[in-house]
């Protein structure tokens, strides 16, 4: 066989395995449908499973057990000669990822769908070249692009020696000291893994604030405890310059930070930028079809995860909307049923957002600050962990709960958790939302106990105004 | 484009005719100003639009019934160039050349009446997937469900009702749609009457065309309520009618010398009924049972302490019931400018809805068309009602001489179930009094 020389004819093809795509490949060919799975990589998963989440949780959890190890020392457990062997948890994240990779690449076998290794592009609305494997062109009746993001660079003239997350996952080295630019969920998250390594971290903010997106109080919860961790939290702060130390990264690097119109200069022995992500929908050939993108190059779709081009659909983060992967995953799911063609829409009424720092922050549907600048008038109830048995037996009292809700009707609009389990947590306040459920129907469902779950119910309660762990608000005469 | 969906036009009301469009597709329109006219069971109403742009497309032409919530004009609206592209994208991404068009549910399209923006209503997914697959618009369903929330029931009933989008009014499958319902409908009815009123035999009606040509028009609006309102009344109400003369040569006389006074001004249109109004609102009171209504459920009589009076109004496009409300506190000048004010816009379709309703006793004036004695039925759930016939000079016996006096004869029906002849006699006799002597009615009114 020569190499690109073969033309395949299918119904659908899905450009990108990761969670959006893979998902939908496997629920086309369920449904019937004769499916390619075009990736550029060697595996598939995408960002996700090989150099997104599943990787940083897999040492972040390693970080976590060893943290979790420190603090019991508190209920008089004292672990002597801990130590972190880098080259075994590699193998460990390696194995991972391996593994659930080969799960992917056995369900789309056991499903009939094909893959197709390159990097497609859009001849027209029918049809993608493909370069870089055995097949040279595929021609489909419907696409999915699932494409996914790449990783934000510095702007030119800065060295390209300094990490990016997807470099810092594989765990080339224990740094001694460790500059993160970025103070989103990836940086924080990145720099309590080296950190708790061994590296001294710092982090820099261009924002005055750490993880812009999630509301204040949770937020400030967090940093109290991370900023014991972190060796420097810099805000407000820009990367003016970084340079290899006499020419060579094996010496450090020496950065320029520009904070309060004074311009410092400091040296560290490694960088790591986190800056974002962008979506991947330059290069695929959008141009020869009536995909539309948005000024930040998202392609734009309705409910039914359409684009422009009525045969061809658009998800995860080549598509509006946040970056996640069950974000991905659930649109995957719509796009496929709508080929198929379902009565199905994306309609979904919350997204959960989750970060594993150390505590966990999570929050899903509106938020309070989104419900102050749309000026939608909510009960607000808040339950501290310091009030909760649970929380206290595992020595965790530094998080809170919050619920959101409609002050007619009860209805529940918005939860948002900082503490350990809240990535866990937060289902169940998504399922409240998507469901409908008012304060009343979250207070009346009996939660286990003594459990985190608990706070929850605890803070409908007080949303509800009908809260017995809290004292009752004075009254105001 | 702006979709605009038939707005809630008052308690009950779930679908209306469309009378008249003002504008014509393509035409522009200003925002506010009359769009269309569309009839209820209640009346007609202007509804003003919601948009100023270009009517791209009317969605129902005049004598289409539509249903509240559904699209009966798309407005350009021309929000600009960026808006208008990105409306056209949207478009674009729903229009599949070889699938069926999905069901859409257009962006929340907030009718003037609801000013506000509309969150997406509380909705389990399950059932807001039963709702797509029915071809609902969810954001129109009445929830039943705690906080607000639309659950399967309210969706499949919404559906049952046929509120979902149908075929247009007047295509072949809405005539063929209409034989098979009316089929229905007729096999239903026969056989739940028939099981349920000895002797009733009831047959399909015959087939008239073949005896001759006929014209076919719908049963509709004003003239449906009509007969609903009717057969519920004589089904449900033991109607008696007490009948009586009242001389109204003095009362006729002060009346056209007080009309002449004031042409052009307040009272200037001084009738007969707006005295008759007020001698039955002192009659009422005196008479509580004729103001009231029976409850045969709860077995109770309610008797109502207002006197809201209505009056029959032949607008030619059917029977429209004006209510001039609390009679016992205007005058008889108040009333009559009242009546004219009324009877106006009852002519021209445009009476509120609000101004129909809350009665408490009717009158019927067929007089000045002609007709010596008339059996009126009951308004219901009033208790009775009054039927006026011509005023005609007549020659009557007063003091044992022949005189030519103005007499109007009145019948009064009434529930038997409240009121008994005897008081229905009195009631009467006191109104005949009352509007023999026009200084009674200053007096005792």
């Amino acid at each position: 066989m020569v190499m690109g020389s073969l033309r395949e004819e299918t119904q659908v093809v899905v450009i990108g395995s990761g969670p959006g795509g893979y998902v939908a490949a496997l629920r086309l060919a369920d449904l019937g449908k004769e499916v390619l799975l075009v990736e550029k990589r060697e595996r598939p998963g995408g960002t996700c499973l090989l150099e997104g989440c599943i990787p940083s949780k897999t040492l972040i959890h390693a970080v976590e057990v060893q943290e979790a190890a420190k603090r019991a020392s508190q209920f008089g457990l004292t672990f002597k000669g801990l130590e972190v062997d880098p080259a075994k948890l590699r193998a460990w994240t390696d194995e991972v990822v391996a593994g659930l990779s080969n799960g992917i690449k056995a369900l789309l076998k056991r499903r009939g769908v094909t893959v197709v290794q390159g990097h497609a592009r859009f001849d027209s609305p029918t049809s993608v070249s493909v370069e870089g494997g055995e097949v040279s062109g595929i021609d489909f009746e419907q696409a999915i692009i699932a494409t996914g993001s790449s990783l934000n660079r510095l702007p030119d003239g800065i060295v390209a020696s300094v990490w990016s997350s997807a470099d810092a996952l594989k765990l080339p080295r224990i740094p001694e000291s460790l500059l993160v630019v970025g103070g989103g969920y990836i940086g924080l998250e990145m720099g309590l893994v080296y950190q708790g390594l061994g590296s001294e971290v710092s982090v820099v903010e261009f924002f005055p604030r750490l993880l812009m997106g999630a509301d204040f109080d949770l937020v400030d919860i967090m940093v109290g405890q991370v900023s014991e961790r972190l060796h420097e939290i810099m805000l407000d702060a820009r990367v003016k310059s970084i340079a290899e130390t006499g020419g060579d990264a094996n010496n450090g690097f020496d950065v320029e930070i520009e904070t309060g119109g004074q311009v410092v200069s400091k040296h560290y022995d490694q960088v790591l930028v986190a800056i974002g992500r962008r979506p991947n929908t330059d290069g695929i050939g959008l141009e020869n079809t009536r995909v539309a993108v948005d000024d930040k190059g998202f392609i734009i779709t309705n409910e039914l995860c359409r684009t422009g081009e009525p045969n061809i659909y658009a998800i995860g983060d080549a598509a509006t909307g946040p970056m996640l992967a069950h974000k991905a995953s659930r649109e995957g799911k719509v796009a496929a049923e709508a080929i198929y063609g379902g009565e199905v829409a994306f309609d979904n009424r919350a997204i959960p957002a989750v970060v594993f720092t150390d505590p966990e922050i999570a929050w899903t549907g509106l938020t309070e600050r989104e419900a102050t600048e749309q000026g939608i008038e909510v009960n607000i109830g808040r339950f501290p962990l310091s009030a909760l048995g649970r929380a206290r037996t595992l020595g965790r009292t530094d998080g809170m709960v919050k619920v959101i809700a409609d002050p007619r009707g009860g209805l529940v609009l918005g939860v948002g958790i900082v503490g350990p389990m809240a990535s866990e947590l937060i289902a169940e306040g998504t399922l409240a939302i998507e469901m409908g459920a008012t304060l009343e129907d979250i207070m009346v469902t009996i939660h286990p106990h003594p459990t985190l779950s608990e706070a929850f119910l605890e803070a409908a309660e007080v949303a509800a105004g009908e809260a017995v762990h809290v004292n009752p608000p004075r009254k105001v005469r | 484009m702006f979709e605009f969906k038939l707005p809630d036009l008052g308690e009950g009301i779930a679908e209306g005719e469309i009378l008249k469009w003002y504008v014509q597709e393509g035409q522009k329109i200003v925002e506010d100003e009359p769009l269309m006219d569309v009839e209820t069971d209640k009346a007609a109403v202007t509804i003003p639009s919601p948009k100023g742009g270009t009517i791209a497309a009317h969605k129902g032409k005049v004598g289409d019934i539509v249903n509240v919530g559904d699209v009966v004009v798309v407005i350009d609206d021309g929000t600009g160039e960026a808006a208008a592209v990105e409306e056209a994208a949207a478009e674009k991404t729903f229009a599949a050349p070889d699938t069926p068009e999905p069901a859409t549910v257009p962006e929340a399209v907030v009718p003037a009446a609801m000013p506000g923006v509309r969150r997406p209503v509380p909705a389990a997914p399950a059932t807001r997937r039963l709702a797509r697959e029915l071809k609902v618009d969810i954001n129109l369903v009445t929830a039943t469900g705690p906080g607000g929330r639309v659950i399967p029931e309210d969706v499949h009933r919404f559906a049952d009702q046929g509120l979902a989008p149908i075929s247009a009014a007047g295509s072949p499958d809405h005539v063929a749609a209409k034989k098979v319902q009316g089929d229905k409908a007729f096999a239903e009815f026969a056989a739940h009457a028939s099981a349920t009123i000895p002797f009733l035999e009831i047959e399909p009606l015959p087939d008239f065309s073949a005896d001759g040509p006929v014209e076919i028009e719908a049963l509709r609006s004003i003239r449906r309520k009509v007969a609903r309102k009717m057969v519920t009344s004589m089904s449900l109400v033991p109607h008696v009618a007490h009948m009586d003369d009242a001389d109204v040569t003095e009362l006729d006389k002060f009346r056209v010398r007080e009309k002449e006074k004031r042409a052009g001004g307040a009272g200037g249109k001084l009738t007969l009924l707006a005295f008759v109004i007020k001698a039955i609102t002192a009659g009422l009171k005196a008479a509580p049972a004729f103001n009231a209504s029976l409850d045969p459920f709860r077995e109770e009589i309610i008797y109502k302490k207002y006197y809201n009076i209505g009056f029959a109004a032949d607008t030619g496009r059917g029977l429209v019931v004006p209510v001039v409300k609390d009679t016992n506190n205007k005058s008889i000048v108040q009333i009559a400018d009242e009546i004219f004010a009324k009877a106006t816009l009852a002519r021209e379709g445009k009476l509120p809805p609000e101004d129909m309703r809350g009665g408490t006793f009717t009158i019927t004036n067929v007089g000045p068309l002609g007709g010596t004695a008339l059996l009126p039925t009951i308004n219901y759930p009033e208790v009775a009602i009054l039927g006026m016939g011509k005023v005609q000079e007549k020659p009557v016996v007063r003091n044992g001489e022949i005189v030519i006096r103005k007499i109007l004869p009145l019948t009064l029906a009434f529930d038997h179930r409240i009121a008994d002849g005897a008081d229905a006699a009195r009631f009467v006799a006191e109104l005949v009094r009352q509007l023999s002597d026009p200084n009674l009615l200053l007096l005792e009114t």
